[in-house]
């Protein structure tokens, strides 16, 4: 049975769904864009005539603004796209029951059935841009093939509102002359690299002698060829609303520069309240804690460290994390931004291990201290009660990682 | 009255509503009351569908409604406000 793949890419997804709450502002250049004065202040999505002036994502907002005078910007509303996201994947769940997400506004879609040939894919694809368009109101591409990636690229040839199909039979024609760095895993450094091999095109990396690819991409550079010949079989994993999680993690850019261990501390245990909050709320206990940092001259650092015994309290977390960071990232002072995150999870009513000479009584009063702040935040807001450490730094005390920070990336190799 | 959900403009009025839920989980608009005017009654509803308004700007489930005064108008519940166009 041959596979039919979609991929349904929302075009300029945020600026999208923002145009369509602003009537008055649609009609000119409209970026959504962080705070500047949280720091968060880059481009996250623009329309199209934004981006026909040259305001591309992830500039900074005063750096827009000198591009295209006049730019309208608004505030992300990061609900709003999330109901969004689910209705999309509402109407796309109508056409099959395997629908993989790959962020809020991407998904695949595996459309094959016996007898169902790429051609009714194409008539599929259209039947849910148009009703996307008319029910939604915003506008999607997309790309149809017989594997994931070259759907991806389907989507990505013909942008906004329109359907591309990638025969498989005869793929080549298509998009071998397309440069690799539109290929999905093909980012700035591989493409570097490939140029640096005089591998310039997809049908270069397709014909590329192999051997010298894995000598020097490694194993990547055999899964890229393979991406460009189309040989991919991975199949559309169908992610249910609870994909198995395998981490907890939430990292924030500080609304100011972190010079000091105190307000380090006062970060992490900022963040230690929300990724342990979030571990108890899906029932999870790590054991393996990581911490990360983002200098100011934005160099990126990570360790981590295993801990003898799982947890998933808010105290433990952030002291391990606090002792990590006072051992390996004292030096990189000022830093922008800081992350936490838990894996090696297991289940939080799993039999676990004890330890003799460890305080038990002690853990259970501080679950049981945990577990009574989640209720009462639960009910009252995030605000309502806080540590005494977090309240050294006023604006640091303000942010709420739990529900303002979580993003939705993930990975192609998720599952 | 404002609450977060609101995107108020110029070309959309927010409007209160009583509505028959029904057994299957339909919601049927009877009612609604703008802020500052008079109550409307509708007097049957043509059709409701997802739909979109570029003219006030939203989207959400869309009832064509016939009211009593004769005007047939499109009332959108957006998540758990409703609106019509001006």
């Amino acid at each position: 049975m041959e596979r039919v793949i979609l991929h349904i890419d929302a075009n300029s997804f945020y600026a999208s769904v923002e145009c369509l709450y602003r009537p008055q502002e649609r009609r000119y250049p409209l970026s959504v864009c962080g705070d500047p004065e949280q720091r968060h202040g880059i481009v996250l999505a623009s329309n199209a005539l934004a981006k026909l002036r040259g305001v591309k994502t992830g500039m900074a907002v005063w750096q827009a603004k000198q591009t295209c005078p006049g730019l309208v910007v608004v505030p992300p509303d990061y609900q709003l796209y999330l109901h969004f996201s689910k209705m999309l994947r509402e109407i796309y769940e109508q056409y099959s029951d395997r629908v993989e997400n790959f962020g809020l506004d991407e998904c695949w879609a595996d459309v094959s059935n016996p007898g169902f040939s790429i051609e009714d894919g194409r008539r599929c694809a259209n039947e849910i841009r148009n009703r996307v368009k008319t029910e939604l109101g915003i506008t999607v591409s997309v790309g149809v093939s017989n594997n994931k990636i070259f759907a991806k690229l389907g989507s990505d040839y013909k942008k906004p509102d329109a359907v591309t199909v990638i025969p498989p039979d005869h793929f080549q024609d298509m998009i071998w002359k397309l440069p690799a760095s539109d290929l999905l895993y093909v980012g700035p450094k591989t493409t570097k690299k490939l140029r640096d091999c005089n591998i310039l095109t997809i049908g270069d990396l397709a014909r590329a002698y192999t051997p010298m690819l894995e000598y020097k991409l490694g194993k990547n550079g055999l899964m890229l060829q393979a991406f460009a010949n189309g040989w991919d079989r991975a199949p559309v994993m169908p992610t249910t609303a609870e994909a198995a999680i395998k981490s907890v993690g939430n990292s924030t850019t500080t609304p100011f520069d972190i010079k000091t261990l105190e307000e380090a501390r006062c970060v992490y245990y900022m963040l230690a309240e929300s990724v342990g909050a979030r571990m108890r709320e899906n029932g999870f206990r790590g054991r393996c804690i990581s911490i990360s940092i983002r200098t100011a001259d934005l160099y990126t650092y990570s360790c981590q460290k295993t801990i003898d015994v799982p947890t998933n309290i808010t105290s433990e977390i952030a002291e391990v994390a606090c002792r990590l960071f006072a051992e390996r990232y004292q030096r990189y002072f000022p830093l922008r931004s800081v992350g936490l995150s838990c894996t090696s999870l297991s289940m939080a009513q799993a039999p676990m291990q004890l330890d003799m000479f460890d305080n038990h009584a002690k853990r259970e009063k501080l679950e049981a201290v945990d577990s009574a702040i989640d209720g009462i935040r639960r009910r009252f807001g995030n605000q309502v009660i806080q540590r005494g450490i977090v309240l050294a730094e006023p604006a640091i005390a303000r942010i709420n990682p739990k529900d303002e920070h979580t993003i939705h990336p993930v990975a192609f190799f998720a599952g | 009255m404002y609450c977060d959900e609101m995107r108020p403009n110029e070309n959309k009025v927010y409007v209160s509503v009583i509505a028959h839920h029904r057994l299957d989980g339909e919601i049927v608009p009877l009612r609604f009351k703008a802020e500052d005017g008079p109550a409307q009654h509708i007097v049957r509803v043509l059709e409701w569908c997802p739909s979109h308004s570029l003219k006030a700007g939203g989207q959400g489930m869309r009832y064509t409604c016939v009211l009593d005064n004769g005007n047939t108008i499109y009332l959108f519940h957006d998540r758990k406000l409703w609106f019509h166009e001006k």
